[in-house]
Formats: C-alpha cells, sequence, structure tokens
C-alpha cells in the first residue's frame, strides 16, 4: 500500500514536472527582449485586473514582455512570487505590495539581485524602490468629504461604510474623509463596515436603514459595498438621487450608474494611469539607464460624477 | 428530543441513544429547540437589543433579519446533513460563487427562468457529488476534499467571469431575492420551505435516519447493511444544492453575481449549524436547531449595525459567539456521557 502511494506521488511529481518545463522553456532565460514581472495582491479582484490590463497594453506598445502572476491576498505567497522572478531573471519587476512590512525583504532581494522594481498603489516600507506611483487614499477621502459637504451646502448627515478592517486603503479613506468632515457642519451619523463586498453593501445598508431615517448622504469606500447599499435603498423605497452617494473606483457597474443617475459620484485614482507610468518609468531606466523625474509619483484623485464621467478611466 | 435515534433499534451502538429524555409531545414538535441554551441565549440577545435599540423590534427590521438570514441559512440546512454524518463542507462558498456566475451567465444568455435555475441547482449538486465522491470512494478526509474543492470552484468562477460582476437581470430573476408573496419576502420562504423539506428528510425518511446512524457511529452503521456511501455523498450532494440556492437568492437579491461572492461565508454557514446544537463529531442535531443558528448569526450582524459596533470589536464578538456555543455544545455532549 506504502510502496503504491509513493509510486502515485512520483508520478504525480514527474506529471507536474512536465506540465512546467513547456512554461519554463519559453520563460525569459531564452528570450531577447525586456521582461517585466507583474505582481498585484489579487487577480480576483476587479481593481488589480483592470490594473494588470494596462500594465499589458502598456507593454505591447512598448515592446515589453509581462508576466502576470497572482499571489491570492496573500504575503507570503507575494514573497515567493518576487523570489521566482529573481530566479527567472527578469529585467524589472512592478509590485503592487499586499503589506508594507511585508514586502519590504522581496524589494531588498530584488535590490541584491540588481533587478529594479517599481511599486504602483500601495508602498513599501523599506528597500530602495526605482519609483513609487500610486494615488493618495487619504486624498481621496478628503476629496469625497469636500464633495459631499458642497452638495449638501454644509449642513446635513452622512451614513459612510468602511472598508476591511486593518487593510490599508480602507483606513486611509476613513481617514481622509473623517477629517474633513469633522471640520464642516456635516454630521458623521454613523459608521459601519461592509469588508469591501457588495453583498454585504446590501446588508449592512438594509440595517443602517432601519435604525437611521434622516441622512442625506452615503459614503463608501469602494464601489462595490456602494452598489450593494444602492440596490439596499432602492428596496427601502429611496428614490434615486434624495440621498448624495459617492463611491471609491469608478468601476463599470459605478460608471453606469452614475450615468443612469442611481449614484452620483465615484472617486477615480486613474490605477490603470498608475500601472502605466510606473512601467513606463521602469522600462526607461532599463533601456537607456534614465532615473525617473522623481521618487514618488501622485497621481491626484477626482471625483467623477455626471458631468465629468468621460474622463473615467474604466468605461462601461 | 428528535426523534431519528429511537427509531435506530437495529443501531446498538449509536452514541445518541445514551442521551434519550422521555420527550413531551411539545417538545417533540420543537425537536430542535431542545437546546434550550441557545434558545435562552438568543432571546437574551433579541431583549437586549430590543432594549438598547428601539428600532430593533420592528416588523421591517425583523423582516429584515430573517431576509438576511435567509441566504447563509438555507446553506447550513445543507451543511447540517453533511455534519450530521460527522462530515463538514468548506467549499459553500466558492460552490455559491460558482453556480451564482454560471446561473448569472445563463440568464444573461435569456434561457428560459426553470432552466436557468435547474442549471444553477445542478452546478452546486454536481460539486457537491465530487466532493461526497472522494470522501466515500476515496476515503479522504472531508476537511482535506472541501478545502481543494473550496479553491477549485473559487478559481473556476474568476475564470469563467475574469473576475468581473455579471449585473442586471430580468424582472422574474430578480423576483427571487427582492420580490414578495403575500408581504413575506421570498427568501424567507425559500429558507423556510428548505428547512421544512430538511426536517422531513431527517425525521420522516430512511435516509434521514441513515445520515444521523453514519455520524453517530460509522462501524455499526456499515455493519447494519446501511449504503454508507451513497447516503454520505447523498449528503454532499444537497449541501451542494442548498449552496446553489444560496446563489440563486443572493444573485437575485443583489442584482449581480461575483466570483468574489461567498467568501468567508463557510464560517456564518458552519458557526450557524454549531450554534444550532448539531455536534461536529456526527450523530446529534437537527435543522430546526439550525434555523435558530442562523437566525441568531442574523441578529447579531444586524444588532451589530443598528447599534454602530466598531469594525475591529464586530470581529471579536462574532468569534466569541462561535467559540462560547461550541463550548457549550461540549460541556452538553461531555455531561451526557
Amino acid at each position: 500500500m506504502s510502496r503504491r502511494s509513493s509510486v502515485a506521488k512520483i508520478v504525480l511529481l514527474a506529471v507536474a514536472v512536465g506540465l512546467l518545463l513547456p512554461g519554463c522553456s519559453r520563460g525569459p532565460a531564452g528570450h531577447e527582449g525586456i521582461v517585466i514581472g507583474l505582481s498585484v495582491p489579487s487577480l480576483s479582484h476587479p481593481f488589480f485586473v483592470c490594473i494588470r490590463k494596462h500594465v499589458e497594453d502598456e507593454a505591447r506598445q512598448l515592446g515589453v514582455r509581462v508576466i502576470a502572476t497572482d499571489a491570492e491576498d496573500v504575503s507570503a505567497k507575494q514573497m515567493a512570487i518576487v523570489e521566482d522572478f529573481i530566479a527567472q531573471g527578469v529585467d524589472g519587476v512592478v509590485l503592487a505590495p499586499i503589506g508594507a512590512e511585508a514586502l519590504t525583504p522581496a524589494v531588498e532581494a530584488l535590490n541584491q539581485a540588481g533587478i529594479p522594481v517599481a511599486t504602483v498603489d500601495r508602498k513599501v516600507a523599506g528597500g530602495d524602490v526605482l519609483v513609487h506611483v500610486g494615488a493618495d487614499n487619504v486624498e481621496g477621502g478628503r476629496i469625497a468629504a469636500r464633495y459631499i459637504i458642497e452638495k449638501l451646502h454644509g449642513r446635513g448627515a452622512v451614513i459612510e461604510l468602511e472598508g476591511t478592517p486593518g487593510a490599508s486603503p480602507a483606513i486611509d479613506r476613513k481617514q481622509g474623509f473623517e477629517e474633513v468632515l469633522a471640520a464642516s457642519g456635516v454630521k458623521l451619523l454613523v459608521s459601519q463596515t461592509a469588508e469591501f463586498y457588495r453583498a454585504k453593501g446590501q446588508s449592512v445598508m438594509e440595517n443602517l436603514l432601519q435604525a437611521h431615517g434622516d441622512f442625506q448622504a452615503l459614503y463608501a469606500a469602494n464601489d462595490e459595498m456602494m452598489l450593494g447599499a444602492l440596490e439596499a435603498m432602492a428596496a427601502h423605497g429611496l428614490p434615486p438621487g434624495r440621498v448624495v452617494t459617492v463611491g471609491y473606483d469608478v468601476i463599470p457597474d459605478a460608471a453606469r450608474s452614475i450615468r443612469e443617475g442611481r449614484l452620483t459620484a465615484s472617486i477615480e485614482q486613474f490605477p490603470g494611469q498608475q500601472a502605466r507610468q510606473a512601467l513606463r518609468l521602469l522600462v526607461a531606466k532599463i533601456r537607456d539607464g534614465k532615473l525617473p523625474p522623481s521618487k514618488e509619483v501622485y497621481l491626484t484623485p477626482v471625483a467623477i460624477d455626471r458631468n465629468n464621467l468621460d474622463r473615467a478611466e474604466t468605461k462601461e | 428530543m428528535r426523534k431519528g435515534p429511537s427509531k435506530l433499534g437495529d443501531c446498538p451502538n449509536f452514541r445518541s441513544t445514551k442521551m434519550g429524555l422521555s420527550p413531551s409531545a411539545l417538545l417533540r414538535s420543537i425537536a430542535g429547540l431542545r437546546k434550550f441554551g441557545t434558545f435562552a441565549g438568543f432571546l437574551a440577545i433579541v431583549v437586549a437589543l430590543s432594549l438598547l435599540c428601539p428600532k430593533f423590534l420592528t416588523a421591517a427590521n425583523l423582516a429584515n433579519v430573517v431576509r438576511q438570514s435567509s441566504i447563509h441559512g438555507i446553506m447550513a440546512v445543507g451543511m447540517t446533513l453533511v455534519i450530521l454524518t460527522a462530515g463538514i463542507d468548506l467549499s459553500v462558498g466558492s460552490v455559491l460563487a460558482l453556480a451564482g456566475v454560471i446561473g448569472a451567465g445563463l440568464e444573461h444568455r435569456d434561457w428560459p427562468l426553470a432552466a436557468v435555475l435547474a442549471a444553477t441547482l445542478a452546478v452546486g449538486g454536481l460539486a457537491g457529488l465530487v466532493n461526497g465522491l472522494v470522501v466515500t470512494k476515496g476515503r479522504v478526509t472531508p476537511f482535506v476534499v472541501t478545502l481543494g474543492t473550496m479553491s477549485i470552484a473559487r478559481g473556476l468562477a474568476h475564470l469563467l467571469t475574469g473576475a468581473q460582476p455579471i449585473s442586471g437581470f430580468r424582472p422574474a430573476f430578480h423576483f427571487l431575492g427582492a420580490g414578495e408573496i403575500l408581504a413575506v419576502p421570498v427568501p424567507i420562504l425559500l429558507f423556510l420551505a428548505s428547512v421544512a423539506a430538511a426536517a422531513v428528510l431527517l425525521e420522516r425518511t430512511r435516509l434521514g435516519r441513515y445520515l444521523y446512524a453514519i455520524g453517530g457511529n460509522l462501524q455499526a452503521a456499515r455493519l447494519s447493511g446501511i449504503p454508507v456511501d451513497r447516503c454520505t455523498t447523498a449528503a454532499y450532494v444537497l449541501c451542494g444544492t442548498a449552496a446553489a440556492a444560496g446563489a440563486i437568492i443572493l444573485t437575485a437579491r443583489l442584482n449581480a453575481a461575483e466570483s468574489i461572492a461567498g467568501t468567508g461565508y463557510e464560517l456564518d454557514v458552519i458557526a450557524s449549524v454549531v450554534i444550532g446544537g448539531t455536534s461536529l463529531s456526527g450523530g446529534r442535531g437537527g435543522v430546526w436547531g439550525t434555523l435558530l443558528g442562523a437566525l441568531l448569526i442574523g441578529t447579531i450582524n444586524n444588532g451589530m449595525n443598528l447599534l454602530g459596533i466598531s469594525a475591529y470589536f464586530q470581529l471579536v464578538v462574532k468569534g466569541a459567539i462561535i467559540v462560547v456555543a461550541a463550548f457549550l455544545d461540549r460541556l452538553q455532549a461531555g455531561g451526557r456521557g
């Protein structure tokens, strides 16, 4: 029995290796052009899928090849992916780190291997990064608050839906929003988490609607939660437009809702532009040894509503 | 006291027969509520919430709680069958996502509603069949099998959709999640119907009694000629189908299907079953308790929103309630030998 199972294991291993081999032979070692490794937290999330799409598109225009990977939101896995990049001998890495601290060793390993790295979306705490291209989530929260305050003429009450407890975009978007709100005449009625999920946004909003009837605005730290909340408000009999609603990320569903007048606005961080710019600066360094003009590049987030919907990066 | 084990005369080693207490007719009829601990806990939370928040005890909010409980509740009904066999199904959240995106895709292709529903349920049933066959024929621990299918189903859902949501459905489909029949929300009716169906299955059919026997003492069940593999597989198939039913309600209610839907749902689902008094070691419990457990989880979620409790503290509260419930169950099981 045990011999049989060990034979089975060896066969399985051989099959697995066989499956991997053709992948390796096409790998960067035998490739003439520039190869860039792209590591994002998760390819299950539309936001990072969008980043990948833009990076691959920009790579085609630049004539470089991209290896896109999925770290399944596990920082140890992302670390391993970066180590694999080093082993494969990629020419550069575009990294959207899962955690600022946890991915510092990965950047240090890339430094040691002499492979330039650009970070997008989130930063790492240490190591030497060629350039960071990002959007300021705190600033995005502030912009959402200013938008709501302006729409409400400085008076009224707002409900907030927060992201996943402990996640840095959740913390930053909340911080910026509440900081500006506190200095205004608009009151924060209640803030609850819906963990960045649409279904959770719906059920949390259903619950909040039971307890809080009198509010004039709703802010959600991402569009997924907002779209769920919009379903809850519609089922509750609130006509669209009665409440000022501001989401975050301008995902395609949100862009459509803005056009249809169901959603007031959403904060655009231009993730595609971030990723493209990071790749351009990285390739410039690899090709021509050109250093980026600055170590940190921030794209200013913008509130997208019906009037400037054409500025949104993701079309419906 | 549940009726199942008392009918299992041919199963001498069946553990639960030892804990039989002479059941009054009343207790029989509210079989699952034998867990007075859970019931008392539920009542305590309801009373506390009514005092703390006057909005809690309104008809609208209570309907809200039950409607929200119906998704993890319907999944928990299926999970109860699996846990009764001393198994576990960690894949339910991922199976929900897979069935949901397939159903939504077919709905977008304008398949007839009945075909959309049948195909969605079949996806769940098929996932359950795979789980059941690997567990029984492959003799792999349910925990490991379903941990694997959890990842496979999630991956397939992402592959099929490119991780992009599918949204906007025909009114008839939306009705299943958002509609009402005689002022009762449809999800609630579906949830209660599934509880009733599972109760009949467990209390009145041979398969139901066999599931108790298998979980109570696998060896004895096998020796007494129960088709253990087939019955166990059936439990997984029903559990997968229930997850798909959850997918239909969620997708219809939200008016969108997403490959990330149902992430982490296994926690709420398994918690509902365990809080409802079904033993993780199998053979003991029932679906009425699960109904209570699912409502308790829904009530806690609702109550914490109403009270505006902070995100970090919510995680602590929910986890603590599960641990306490499991501990009470352990005490009860231990006390009865």
